[in-house]
């Protein structure tokens, strides 16, 4: 039986079976894995920060009520089972007996309350968005957690993973600063290991979380995070062995073909089809020419695509189609293609107007350079040759991460690049960046380029509150069509991060989230 | 025409001479030797020297990293120059005041001088270039702000020097404005010391540009040598050339700057002048 076959039988059964009881004994217990962690995070409480190394971490510390198959199907976590009422706005969820935070304490129904409905609710973004949505949250006995919607939400299932919905314990945040609780420096949770130590600049050392609910988990004794500022040094780390884990952005991407060929090495694109990074040339649609449809569209075919992904990301990428990546539910590749066409672009933007001038040069454009490193840079400088063959002068501003948060934030800005999470599914992780409502100055990640159109926002609504998964798949096939028409944002590229580990390792990547999922069930030989 | 002689008998400082010529050579048929921008990809990313035509290898986009060198010789000369001058016009400016008014005003200024020697230079400029966005123009000004200081003290010590001399009281005495007074008597008796501090801060500033760029401070639109070997040493395990060849191109334009202003000064030295010829 393989994995998938596996997830299917547990939804059938309404996933009442305990999970991994079935595969104990088999495999090897204790071991310590060293992994990267780079940037080191500025804190380990996931609730209060969801910044990637804090998810990869905390994601260890932290457990929530589900977990994601790489299809997107949701298997349990501190959650048993489920059921979800025909009308679609009651959820309940079952949880585990004998579940303990690390400080010993039980872990019950109302930390689960507490958790999504008051803290989540005022520190995590993207948690609020389905948390928002709920009338009423009740725990009527420590093993039943009842959520019951103000109007259907359909994705609701899929934000139970521990990076959207870490479950904290109440009686150390109730009634507290949460953000300056000391309790923070703790981090008690209840996933499957526990902070043993934390050396600032060094490492972060884990060790097992001896009343895990999971009888026979965690495998492994510790995890110890290693901070390593330098790229060579993480990709030499990796190769003599020091570190037996790298995820995201740890090693370069021209480096990942020669850990490929290490003996020792494997190396994976599997366990980032929760996130489905998509990246884009966003475009203040507010400012001429980018207010003008064609000028975008114009973009769209004056960028080979193709050569983007072979040069700066060395292959590990695909050429995106549209607004929803190809790994997310409900997409649709049947939308209009922009082939890679410099007469096709310059036709455009003779359309508009926009003749080149005596030295070649229809317009200048600013382009303002996200400070994430080294594949951020080389692509701008990928952008502004590519535009150069079309009189698209593309000037490079450099600035530091807050200053560019800041610009894009307030809409103080031309063009950038900017990658972006699906999460799953359109409503959590799509609609966000087109629909008129969150036009929020000052929030990044909300629809910062002011694109606002009544159809679009019509179809996001009625999708997300859709029950039925063939009438959600007819509007956003339609709110896709519409989208590609209209270039909001200059879709580019699905980011094919890897994920490298020694082959010592077994079972590290099983799930939708890759290097974020708790990792009680991996184990080393 | 003594001093052009004894130089051209001033073996090292001939040498710098030589290699400075050819840099401006270099920087000056770079269009013609690459008319394509040195930005653009032409080749397979990482290709080494020799391949696909190119002569020094290609960096991680495929780009020439021969026509970088060529194109950055432009670069790092316009911007060594320019903010030598910037340095010079501060330095000359404030040393000239301070050392030919002298009193409360020499005071001040020397005060000032001394609370920008007390700071790193380096940490001045990047903290002037992140704080006013990277671009040819900030660079400049920010280079020129943190190098005046030498030029300032060492004009004020050349005006202090020369302000008693006979032919400057004369001057005086015979009704000369102040302003004929120094450009026409003391500055050109102050010129020589100050042209080889100037021609060495030359060198300087490329370096300095050099070490910003390296640092991702530069203005990212000019391909600089800083800039090349910035952006290839995290991958100098797969290209060693693209990070190399640029700084041997800063080595010996900043050597060469630098064998250059110790000819000069040797030659433009009366003391050593003398004891040579």
């Amino acid at each position: 039986m393989d994995r998938r076959q596996f997830t299917g039988g547990l939804l059938a059964g309404a996933a009442s079976l305990p999970l991994g009881a079935g595969r104990a004994g088999a495999q090897g217990r204790g071991g310590t894995l060293n992994v990267i962690i780079q940037p080191e995070p500025p804190i380990l409480v996931t609730a209060l920060n969801q910044q990637q190394p804090t998810l990869t971490l905390g994601g260890k510390i932290y457990e929530s009520l589900l977990k994601y198959a790489p299809d997107l199907k949701p298997m349990p976590g501190m959650a048993r089972s489920w059921e979800i009422s025909p009308d679609g706005l009651t959820y309940t969820f079952r949880l585990f007996p004998g579940i303990t935070f690390h400080d010993g304490t039980p872990m019950t129904a109302q930390d689960v309350v507490f958790s999504c409905m008051t803290l989540l609710m005022e520190t995590h973004p993207r948690a609020r968005n389905t948390f928002r949505r709920v009338a009423r949250a009740e725990a009527p006995d420590p093993l039943t957690v009842i959520f019951t919607l103000k109007e259907p939400f359909a994705p609701f299932l899929g934000s139970f993973d521990c990076t959207t919905a870490p479950i904290v314990p109440k009686h150390v945040y109730e009634g507290t600063d949460f953000r300056k609780n000391p309790m923070n420096d703790k981090a008690i949770g209840s996933g499957p290991f526990k902070l043993k130590e934390w050396v600032r600049g060094s490492h972060v050392h884990l060790v097992r979380h001896e009343g895990y609910y999971r009888k026979d988990e965690p495998h492994l004794d510790e995890i110890i995070y290693r901070v390593i500022p330098d790229a060579a040094s993480r990709t030499l780390a990796l190769e003599n062995g020091t570190v037996q884990l790298a995820q995201w952005s740890d090693v370069e991407f021209y480096d990942v073909a020669r850990l490929k060929a290490r003996p020792n090495l494997a190396v994976t694109n599997a366990g980032y089809e929760y996130f489905a990074p998509l990246q884009w040339l966003e475009m203040n649609n507010r400012v001429a020419p980018l207010n003008d449809r064609r000028f975008r569209q114009a973009v769209m075919h004056a960028l080979d695509r193709e050569a983007l992904a072979k040069r700066v990301y060395f292959g590990q990428a695909r050429v995106a189609t549209g607004p929803v990546a190809s790994k997310t539910k409900f997409y649709d590749p049947n939308v209009r293609k922009y082939e890679y066409s410099l007469d096709k672009a310059k036709a455009l933007l003779d359309e508009m107007g926009l003749k080149p001038g005596a030295n070649g040069k229809r317009v200048e454009i600013k382009f303002l350079v996200p400070p994430y490193g080294e594949s951020y840079q080389r692509s701008a400088e990928f952008y502004r040759q590519s535009f150069a063959r079309v009189g698209i002068d593309l000037v490079l501003e450099a600035t530091d991460m807050a200053g560019w948060a800041s610009r894009i934030g307030n809409w103080d800005y031309q063009m950038t690049t900017n990658l972006l999470y699906q999460l799953g599914d359109p409503a959590l992780g799509v609609s966000r960046t087109y629909v008129t409502s969150n036009i929020v100055k000052g929030i990044l990640f909300s629809n910062t380029q002011g694109y606002s159109n009544p159809e679009v926002d019509r179809l996001f609504d009625e999708a997300a509150s859709a029950l039925d998964e063939k009438k959600r798949q007819e509007l956003y096939t339609r709110v896709q069509q519409i989208l590609v028409e209209d270039v909001p944002v200059a879709w580019t590229l699905e980011i094919e991060y890897p994920i490298i580990y020694d082959r010592s390792l077994k079972d590290v990547v099983t799930t939708a989230i890759g290097s974020h999922e708790t990792f009680g069930a991996v184990t080393k030989s | 025409m003594d001093a052009l002689k004894a130089f051209l008998r001033h073996p090292s400082g001939m040498a710098g001479l030589v290699l400075i010529l050819a840099v401006l050579a270099l920087a000056a048929s770079a269009p013609v030797l690459y008319p394509e921008s040195p930005w653009e990809m032409v080749a397979t990313p990482f290709a080494p020297p020799g391949e696909d035509g190119m002569r020094l290898g290609a960096d991680t986009l495929g780009r020439d990293v021969a026509a970088g060198i060529a194109h950055g010789a432009r670069v790092s000369l316009l911007i060594g120059v320019a903010s030598a001058l910037a340095a010079l016009v501060i330095g000359v400016t404030v040393g000239a005041l301070a050392g030919y008014a002298g009193g409360g005003l020499d005071a001040a200024l020397m005060r000032m001088t001394e609370l920008f020697q007390t700071i790193p230079a380096f940490v001045l400029a990047i903290l002037l270039v992140a704080t006013f966005t990277p671009s040819l123009a900030t660079i400049v000004a920010t280079i020129g702000a943190v190098s005046w200081p030498p030029l300032a003290r060492l004009t004020r010590a050349e005006f202090l020097r020369l302000r008693r001399r006979e032919f400057v009281e004369a001057a005086i005495c015979q009704g000369e404005r102040t302003a004929r007074v120094v450009f026409g008597h003391v500055l050109p008796n102050a010129v020589s010391p100050i042209l080889v501090t100037a021609s060495l801060t030359v060198a300087s500033a490329i370096l300095i540009e050099s070490a910003l760029s390296f640092l991702g401070l530069g203005d990212p639109n000019m391909m600089s040598w800083g800039f090349m070997v910035g952006s290839a040493r995290s991958s100098i395990r797969q290209a060693w050339w693209a990070s190399v060849f640029p700084g041997l191109a800063i080595l010996v334009t900043v050597l060469a700057i630098n064998l250059f202003g110790e000819g000069l000064s040797d030659v433009l030295n009366p003391r050593i002048a003398r004891r040579r010829g």
